[in-house]
C-alpha cells in the first residue's frame, strides 16, 4: 500500500488510551493501556519513512525507527520485534519507560510543525505482541565461550549486560543484593506504571538463555570482586545503581511521617505494602501529602501515596513546571489524579507534635535567575515569603547519591565527582582491567535507556576482553 | 533457601537459631548483621549475628518474640527453610587493644555483646560483662559469656538471679571506685543505652551502643534507618549499626522505632489468629 506524504502528514497522533483517573486513582492497575493492532497500525502510518531519520539520533541504542514502525504498518509484527530487539533487549519496558519526549520523539521531524511519531507508545505495542504470542525468541546461537562473567546488580544495565553476554555463549551469574531481580523497574517504578510481570517475564527470557541468578548477595559484604575474580570469573560488570537517597538537611527531616521516596516506594512497590495485613510490610501514609522533587520519582511518590487514600497529595518543586525533569506523560497523569503542584516553592522546615510526628510544613517562595551547570534556570528564595501548610506525610524525592560500599571493598577502583565509577566511555571499563561498570553507578543520564546502552556497550568489550584471554 | 540446622528455645519467647549460609559465615565479623524474610509475603528484620562458624557454614541467631515477624520466625523448627537471609550487613565493630573494656548487654542484646566480646579478648583487652534481663529464665548464653570475659555480672529487675538492679549500676560503681575503664560498649533497649551513654559522658570514656532504628533494604538504598549522630545524619545498616553514644540523638530514634507501631498492633491480632491455626494444626500433626 502506498500513501503520500501529503495524506500521511493528515493523520493526527493518536493519544495513548489510558484507564479513567477516577478509577484508577483507587488502583495500582497499568494506567496507560497501550494501541490496539488497528490504531498501532494507523500511528505507524504517520511516519515519513525519512532518508536521513532524525529519531533515530535521539534514541540512545539507536533503534531503525523508520524499518521497525514500516513493518508494522504491513502488518509483520514479528519483523518489527526483530528489528527493535537488535540493539534494546526490554523494549516493553522503554517503550513505557523512555523519555520519549526529550529522546525520539523530540527529534522527530514531524514534531516541528505538530505532533511527532508516537514511538514510545508503537514500540510499546510491538514489544507487547511479541510477548503475548511469543513472536521472537532470543537464543544462543554460538558455541560456550568456556568463559565466565559476574554482572553485579539486576537493574536495567545488568540485565542488559547479563543477556547480551549469555547470546555471546559466556557463563553469566547475576549477584544480586535484593530478593527480587530488576532494580529500580521492581522497587521504584510503581505498578501501574510498570506491571511487575514483565519485568519477570525479562528475567524469565534471560534463565532461558542460561543465566544464573544469585539473589540476596551484596558485594562488597557477602563477596567480594576480588574473591569473584579468584572464583573463575574473567570479568565482573558492576551495575550497582545510585541507590542512595538524597536529603535536603533542613530541620524536622528525620521526624516520623517524613521519609525517602525510595523507602516509601520499597515498601509499595517490592514489598507489596499496598497490600497490607495480606502481605507484613506496612507502609505509612496520612491524609495529607507533601512529595518534595520534580522527577520521575517524586511522580512515582505522589501518584502511589494517591492510591493509598489520602485527602490531599502536593508535589512540591523548587523550579517551574517547565524545568521539571520528569517525563511529560507522568505530569500530566498525576494532574488528571488531582495531584496539586505547588511549583517555585521549597520546604524549609519541618515541624512535629510533641511525639515527634510531623504536622506541618514550612515553605518559602522561589524564583528563577540565570541558568546554572545543568542549564535550567537556578532557583532562589523570595526573601520573607515564609508559609506554613498542614501535612502529616513528606515523602523526599531529590534524587540519588551513588553508594560507596563497592569502591570501599575493592581496590584500585577510580572515581569521578560524587563518587560515580570512572569508566572509558568507549569500553565501559574501569581503572581496574576486567572490572567494567554502567548504568547510574557511571554516572549516566539515569534513564532506563541509557543504562541499558552502556550494559550493551560493556558487553561487547567485555566479550572482546574475554577471548583475549 | 537457606536451612534451620538447629532451633531451640533458650529462654521464654527466646529462640536460638543456627542456620546454613555459608557465603555469610565466611564473611562474618563481629558487630554485623543479617536482614531475612521468613515467607514470600513477609517482612524484612535485621538480626544481629551471635555467632559464625566457617567451617560448617553457619551463623547463629537470637531471637526475641516481639511482634508479628518474629513471631512467624519462632514458628519454625529444625530442618525448615527461611525465605531469604541477606547479609553480612553493617560496618563491623572496632577490635583493636583498648585495655579493659566494660561490654553491657540487655535481653536479646546479650546474643549481640557475645561475639564482641570474644574478638576483643582474643585482641588483649581485659573484658568486664554486665548482662542483665527482666527475671532469671531471660538470661541467656551465661556460659558463653562467663568464658569471653575475666569478669562476669549479672543482673536481674527483681533479684531472681545475679545482682538485683540495672546492669548500669556495677558499672557506675567501677567506674566511681576509679577502676580504670578504657571503652564500654552497650547493646540493648534504647533506654538502657541511653543511660549508659549518659553515664560515662562526664567520664569522657569512649562509649559505643549498636543502634536498632527500623531497616528495609539494608544496603543503603532506602534511608529508613537514619540516625542523627552529632551534626550528621547516618544510615545505620551501612554506616552503623555501631555508633559513638555520646553523639546519638536518642530522643529522635526512640520516636523513630514508634512510627509504625499502630501498624504492627493490627497486624499482630491477625498474626496470632494465623498462628494459633497453625499451632493446632502442628499440635495435631505433632502427636
Ligand atoms: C522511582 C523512579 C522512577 C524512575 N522512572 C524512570 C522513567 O520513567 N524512565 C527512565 O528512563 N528512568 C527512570 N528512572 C531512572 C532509572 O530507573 C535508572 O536510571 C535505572 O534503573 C538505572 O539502572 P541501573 O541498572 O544502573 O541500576 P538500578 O536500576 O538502580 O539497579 C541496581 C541494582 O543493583 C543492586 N545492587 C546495588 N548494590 C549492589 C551490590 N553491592 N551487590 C549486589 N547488588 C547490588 C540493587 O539492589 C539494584 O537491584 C526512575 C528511577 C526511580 C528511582
Ligand atoms: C541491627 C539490628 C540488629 C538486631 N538484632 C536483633 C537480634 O539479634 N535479636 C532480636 O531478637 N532482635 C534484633 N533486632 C530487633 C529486631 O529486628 C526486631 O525485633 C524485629 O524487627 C521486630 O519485628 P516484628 O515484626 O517481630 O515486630 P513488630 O511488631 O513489627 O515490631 C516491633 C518493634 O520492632 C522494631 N522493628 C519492626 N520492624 C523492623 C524492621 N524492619 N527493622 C528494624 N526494626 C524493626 C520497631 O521498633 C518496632 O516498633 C535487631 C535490630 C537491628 C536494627
Ligand atoms: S528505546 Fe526509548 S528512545 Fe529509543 S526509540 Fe524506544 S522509546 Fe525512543
Ligand atoms: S523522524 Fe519521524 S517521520 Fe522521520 S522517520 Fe523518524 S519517526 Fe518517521
Ligand atoms: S535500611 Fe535502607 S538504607 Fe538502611
Amino acid at each position: 500500500m502506498t500513501i503520500s506524504p501529503q495524506d500521511r502528514m493528515k493523520i493526527s497522533r493518536h493519544p495513548m488510551p489510558a484507564r479513567d483517573p477516577e478509577v484508577r486513582i483507587r488502583c495500582f492497575e497499568e494506567v496507560a493501556l497501550g494501541y490496539d493492532e488497528h490504531t498501532a497500525r494507523e500511528e505507524a502510518m504517520r511516519c515519513l519513512q525519512c532518508k536521513r531519520p532524525y529519531c533515530v539520533e535521539g534514541c540512545p541504542v539507536s533503534i531503525d525507527i523508520p524499518a521497525f514502525l514500516r513493518e508494522v504498518v504491513a502488518g509483520n509484527i514479528d519483523k518489527a520485534a526483530a528489528i527493535i530487539k537488535k540493539t534494546n533487549s526490554l523494549p516493553s519496558i522503554c517503550g513505557r519507560v523512555c523519555p520519549q519526549e526529550t529522546q525520539c520523539e523530540e527529534r522527530c521531524v514531524l514534531a516541528k510543525k505538530g505532533k511527532p511519531v508516537a514511538i514510545g507508545a508503537l514500540e510499546r505495542f510491538v514489544a507487547d505482541y511479541d510477548r503475548q504470542f511469543g513472536l521472537t525468541k532470543q537464543q544462543v546461537n554460538v558455541r560456550p565461550s568456556g568463559k565466565k562473567v559476574a554482572v553485579v546488580g539486576s537493574g536495567p544495565a545488568g540485565l542488559t549486560a547479563a543477556g547480551t553476554l549469555a547470546q555471546m555463549g559466556h557463563s553469566v551469574t547475576v549477584f544480586e543484593a535484593l530478593h527480587e531481580p530488576g532494580g529500580v523497574l521492581v522497587y521504584g517504578i510503581p505498578e501501574f506504571r510498570l506491571p511487575k510481570e514483565i519485568v519477570r517475564e525479562e528475567v524469565s527470557s534471560l534463565l532461558d538463555l542460561g543465566v544464573e541468578f544469585n539473589l540476596n548477595v551484596l558485594i562488597g559484604r557477602t563477596l567480594t570482586i576480588d574473591e569473584l575474580l579468584g572464583d573463575g570469573y574473567s570479568a565482573v560488570f558492576l551495575a550497582p545503581g545510585a541507590g542512595v537517597p538524597q536529603f535536603m538537611g533542613i530541620p524536622g527531616e528525620n521526624l516520623n511521617g517524613v521519609s525517602s521516596a525510595n523507602e516509601f516506594l520499597t515498601r509499595v512497590n517490592l514489598m507489596k505494602a499496598f497490600l497490607f495485613p495480606e502481605y507484613d510490610t506496612p507502609v505509612y501514609c496520612g491524609k495529607r501529602v507533601a512529595v518534595i522533587g520534580g522527577g520521575n520519582t517524586a511522580m512515582d511518590a505522589a501518584r502511589t501515596a494517591l492510591r493509598l487514600g489520602p485527602e490531599k497529595v502536593y508535589i512540591v518543586y523548587r523550579r517551574s513546571e517547565k524545568e521539571m525533569p520528569a517525563r511529560r506523560e507522568e505530569i500530566e497523569h498525576a494532574k488528571e489524579e488531582g495531584i496539586e503542584f505547588l511549583c517555585l516553592t521549597a520546604p524549609v522546615a519541618y515541624l512535629s507534635d510533641s511525639r515527634g510526628w510531623v504536622t506541618e510544613m514550612e515553605c518559602i517562595r522561589m524564583e528563577l535567575s540565570e541558568p546554572d551547570e545543568s542549564g535550567r534556570r537556578r532557583p532562589v528564595p523570595v526573601e520573607g515569603s515564609n508559609f506554613r501548610i498542614p501535612v502529616d506525610t513528606v515523602i523526599v524525592a531529590i534524587g540519588a547519591k551513588t553508594n560507596d560500599l563497592i569502591v570501599k571493598a575493592t581496590g584500585g577502583l577510580s572515581v569521578a565527582k560524587k563518587g560515580y565509577l570512572l569508566v572509558d566511555p568507549q569500553t565501559q571499563m574501569t581503572s581496574r582491567p576486567g572490572i567494567f561498570a554502567g548504568g547510574d553507578i557511571a554516572g549516566g543520564e539515569a534513564t532506563v535507556i541509557a543504562a541499558m546502552g552502556q550494559g550493551r556497550v560493556a558487553a561487547q568489550s567485555i566479550d572482546r576482553y574475554v577471548r583475549e584471554r | 533457601m537457606p536451612q534451620i540446622l538447629e532451633k531451640r528455645e533458650l529462654a521464654p519467647r527466646t529462640h536460638y537459631f543456627r542456620v546454613k549460609v555459608p557465603l555469610i559465615a565466611r564473611h562474618a565479623q563481629p558487630g554485623q548483621f543479617i536482614i531475612l524474610r521468613v515467607h514470600e509475603r513477609g517482612e524484612r528484620i535485621p538480626l544481629t549475628i551471635a555467632d559464625s562458624d566457617r567451617q560448617s557454614g553457619t551463623i547463629t541467631l537470637i531471637v526475641q518474640e516481639i511482634g508479628a515477624t518474629t513471631r512467624q520466625l519462632a514458628m519454625l523448627r529444625t530442618g525448615d527453610e527461611i525465605r531469604d537471609i541477606l547479609g553480612p550487613l553493617g560496618t563491623p565493630s572496632e577490635i583493636e587493644k583498648f585495655g579493659t573494656v566494660v561490654l553491657l548487654g540487655g535481653g536479646f542484646g546479650i546474643a549481640a555483646i557475645h561475639p564482641i566480646a570474644k574478638a576483643l579478648r582474643n585482641a588483649d583487652n581485659t573484658i568486664v560483662s554486665i548482662i542483665g534481663a527482666r527475671t532469671r529464665d531471660l538470661i541467656i548464653m551465661e556460659d558463653e559469656m562467663r568464658a569471653a570475659s575475666h569478669d562476669l555480672v549479672i543482673m536481674t529487675d527483681d533479684g531472681s538471679y545475679g545482682r538485683k538492679g540495672l546492669v548500669i549500676e556495677p558499672l557506675k560503681e567501677m567506674i566511681e571506685s576509679g577502676r580504670r575503664v578504657d571503652r564500654v560498649v552497650a547493646i540493648g533497649p534504647l533506654p538502657m543505652m541511653r543511660a549508659v551513654a549518659e553515664l560515662t559522658r562526664p567520664y569522657g570514656i569512649k562509649t559505643v551502643a549498636s543502634l536498632n532504628p527500623v531497616m528495609v533494604d539494608g544496603t543503603g538504598m532506602c534511608g529508613g534507618c537514619r540516625v542523627a549522630v552529632g551534626d550528621s545524619t547516618k544510615f545505620a545498616c551501612v554506616d552503623g549499626p555501631e555508633f559513638d553514644a555520646h553523639l546519638v540523638d536518642f530522643n529522635e530514634l526512640s520516636a523513630r522505632t514508634q512510627m509504625y507501631r499502630d501498624f504492627e498492633k493490627t497486624h499482630m491480632c491477625r498474626i496470632e489468629e494465623r498462628l494459633q491455626q497453625l499451632e493446632s494444626a502442628q499440635g495435631v500433626a505433632g502427636q
